[in-house]
């Protein structure tokens, strides 16, 4: 089993995610994340969907991906070479002792401030999946009342587009 | 309302639908009119392309659509309304959707203002449908109509077919539109890749020439892609072994010396042999069904793969191809023709001697075979044999499922393609009736027999009623065993006979009289109902079902209840243990393995 991000061009219409997801649950396969908004082309979103499986089952996942008529596209992005993040909203008990530790977290880790009260400080934090984690277990002892986080969004490094990019793993074309 | 020609500058969304229907070609459509949709059954009452079989359940005209697509190749169309209409047509889309058999079935939807609301007759379809169709639509503006009619066509047909659904809402079908058909279908995300790769094709013929036990393991998919000429002539050129699927009867003739059969779990000993021993498996529109490899991990252990399908899914889901080949099978297997005679051409050939001299050991050691009942009892083999024999090659045989459809796909030689229609991957029951119904709206010159069983008879017989009103002369051969015979056998053979809920009460005992009598329910439904019950009868009542031309008619034909098939591989074992009756293990000899 390992994590593989899939980066899915999808005609934007009604209904794209209940497909995409109902595939993913009949079939049998675990979705760890998944996040859609809109693209460049206003006929187009974007899935960035993070499934842990093993390589042979993977190949299952696109290729029935690629059998739902909505799915224009489907790229796996390398870690290495893609830039993959994270939003992260977290309400942190901060007393009046405890603030400047929250602050220097936050101030640590890159965060901002976006709400703070008498009782609570709210930080808004982006990035890669592990640097919030790493985020989030520095905060923990202070008490998280509460968190709301995004799935991955993900992005190739480089100039070329997923527009330009090759198609994943056409089976007929292995040597 | 009115009666004028259609004016495609001011028409209604159900003008519209009409329209594109018959712009698409449709000539019959099996449907129930129901509130939501009502709107469009007014212009269809004028339309002279379209047909329109008024079913008696929806289930019928969903499966009525599967038997017209199978036997002529074209997209068959069903029409429900919305709601329990549209829910009835569910079994039947789940089962094209297993046998990837073309058909477009549209649904009125309640109206869009509506929907959401759990209005009266609301279900929502699409979302019921969408595991079990190749895609569905939502119709939500009337100027969408003619275009979504024309992408559910093509996508019905074209690739790997599969059933489409188009839900209108009646709104949409009310509403005032214009109609203009699309010059192309605009689908960016829908490419099937039809053309094979060459390098692919090169590489499966080199594998080919190295084999020394090659089988080729034909499926479903060669009958689809009507590659069946292609098929003929690349078994001819390789002098390989043939084996036909469930789903493939027909598309390679029974009597052909190459032709071993079908394979799988009541396939004959010499075609599960063939496959186990092979050491190359060039499977052609196949999908290695569990029905078929018997436990996975020990089927063909010692073959390596071609496996060729139009679907890249299906290649490596659930054995792993050595060498894949996406395309449709007729290419492909003009394609791999092409480069395997090149090779013959250059000196690489097959010797297949000691292979065919094995296999043919196993044909005569373990012909396909039956006993007759000890009771004196009709044997339902023997009813099926004679049947084949009787009505010929160019009958259509379309069967239910259970016992009676495995003895129909072993017992009938299948000499042409399109001749045997069956429900192979769901496994409906109840699909013979109105499948056959289908079938003869399709091919009305040919002699159609439903090959039923008294349970699944008892399902879909309805639409007997509507074969008789419509003048669709069908003919029903009820293997009447009084019994959901398939699983007795299996509480025969694995329940110590522990008959739970199988007995259907059909046949009459001392006891007991016939319910239903289906001499007396034939009569009721506008059918010649005949009757037989003896060795001595069968050929007789074949010919007078064979001579009535003018209703449907139905055999009730009364058998033992302990008949068996045979060979089986019992589920979830290895194709080696198959057994060639019960308690008969064939012996192999291993030094030829």
């Amino acid at each position: 089993m390992s994590r593989h991000t899939l980066s899915v061009l999808v005609e934007n219409k009604p209904g794209v995610l209940a497909r995409v997801s109902a595939l993913f649950s009949r079939r049998g396969f675990n979705i760890d994340s998944l996040a859609v908004g809109p693209t460049e082309n206003a006929d187009l979103s974007r899935m960035t969907i993070v499934v842990n499986v093993a390589a042979q089952p993977l190949e299952q996942v696109t290729k029935q991906l690629n059998k739902l008529i909505n799915v224009i596209k489907i790229v796996e992005l390398d870690d290495d070479a893609a830039v993959q993040r994270e939003l992260l909203l977290v309400k942190v008990a901060a007393s009046l002792a405890d603030r400047t530790v929250v602050l220097q977290t936050a101030e640590l880790f890159r965060a901002r401030v976006v709400d703070v009260n008498a009782e609570s400080v709210t930080l808004e934090a982006t990035g890669a999946p592990a640097k919030l984690e790493a985020l989030l277990e520095v905060l923990t002892p202070l008490g998280i009342k509460e968190m709301a986080q995004s799935g991955v969004v993900a992005m190739a490094r480089g100039p070329r587009s997923i527009a330009g990019a090759g198609p994943l793993r056409a089976v007929d074309r292995a040597s | 309302m009115s009666t004028d020609p259609i004016d495609d500058t001011s028409c209604t969304g159900a003008q519209s639908l009409v329209r594109s229907l018959e712009a698409v070609g449709t000539d019959v459509v099996f449907g129930i009119p129901g509130g939501a949709i009502l709107p469009l059954y007014d212009p269809l009452f004028d339309s002279t392309a379209v047909r329109h079989v008024l079913v008696r359940h929806e289930q019928g005209a969903g499966h009525a659509a599967e038997g017209y697509a199978q036997a002529t190749g074209k997209v068959g169309v069903c029409m429900a309304t919305s709601g329990p209409g549209a829910t009835n047509l569910v079994t039947p889309i789940a089962d094209a959707h297993m046998d990837s058999v073309p058909i477009v079935a549209i649904t009125g939807q309640v109206p869009s203002a509506s929907i959401g609301s759990d209005a009266f007759q609301e279900a929502d379809i699409c979302g019921i449908t969408m595991p079990i169709t190749k895609h569905n639509f939502l119709v939500t503006d009337p100027a969408d109509i003619p275009s979504t009619v024309a992408a559910a066509f093509h996508l019905a047909a074209s690739g790997r077919p599969g059933p489409v659904l188009v839900d209108v809402p009646k709104d949409v079908l009310q509403a005032r539109t214009t109609f203009s058909w699309p010059s192309r279908v605009d689908l960016p995300g829908y490419r099937p890749n039809l053309r094979p790769h060459g390098k692919q094709v090169r590489e499966a013929a080199t594998v080919i020439t190295q084999a020394k036990r090659p089988v080729l393991y034909v499926g479903g998919g060669v009958l689809k892609a009507h590659a069946c000429a292609e098929l003929a002539q690349l078994a001819e050129l390789t002098g390989a072994p043939v084996v036909t699927t469930l789903m493939a009867r027909g598309a390679f003739p029974d009597s052909h010396p190459q032709n071993l059969k079908m394979p799988g779990m009541h396939g004959n000993v010499a075609a599960v042999t063939a496959l186990q021993r092979s050491d190359l498996l060039i499977c052609l529109g196949a999908r290695f069904d569990d029905r078929v490899t018997g436990k996975l991990s020990t089927f063909a252990p010692g073959a390596k793969v071609i496996h060729a399908d139009i679907d890249p899914a299906e290649i490596s889901k659930n054995r792993l191809a050595d060498v894949p080949i996406v395309g449709d099978c007729k290419e492909t297997i003009a394609a791999l023709y092409d480069a395997l005679a090149a090779e013959f051409a250059a000196g690489r050939k097959l010797d297949l001697t000691a292979w065919w001299r094995q296999l043919d050991g196993y044909r005569e050691t373990y012909p396909l075979g039956y006993e007759w009942p000890d009771d004196g009892e009709l044997a339902p083999q023997y009813v099926i044999e004679r049947l084949g024999a009787i009505a010929g090659p160019d009958a259509l045989y379309v069967a239910g499922v259970g016992q009676h459809q495995m003895w129909a796909a072993q017992f009938i030689s299948y000499e042409k393609p399109y001749t045997w229609l069956n429900s192979g991957g769901l496994g409906t029951m109840g699909y013979a009736v109105p499948a056959a119904m289908g079938a003869k709206v399709g091919r009305p010159e040919a002699t159609v027999w439903a090959i039923d069983g008294d349970g699944c008879f008892q399902m879909t017989n309805q639409e007997l009623a509507t074969c008789a009103i419509e003048g669709i002369p069908i003919k029903v051969a009820i293997i009447n065993n009084g019994n959901l015979g398939m699983v007795r056998q299996w509480q025969t053979l694995f329940y110590d006979g522990r008959y739970s809920n199988t007995g259907l009460g059909t046949l009459q005992t001392e006891q007991t009289r016939r319910i239903p009598d289906f001499l007396l329910l034939a009569e009721a439904l506008g059918c010649v109902g005949l009757r037989c019950e003896t060795k001595a009868d069968v050929d007789m009542t074949i010919e007078k079902a064979m001579a009535v031309n003018d209703a449907p008619v139905v055999v009730d034909f009364c058998v033992g209840q302990d008949a068996q098939v045979w060979p089986m591989v019992p589920a979830g074992t290895s194709n080696d243990e198959i057994l060639a009756a019960r308690d008969v293990r064939p012996e192999f000899d291993e030094s030829q393995v």
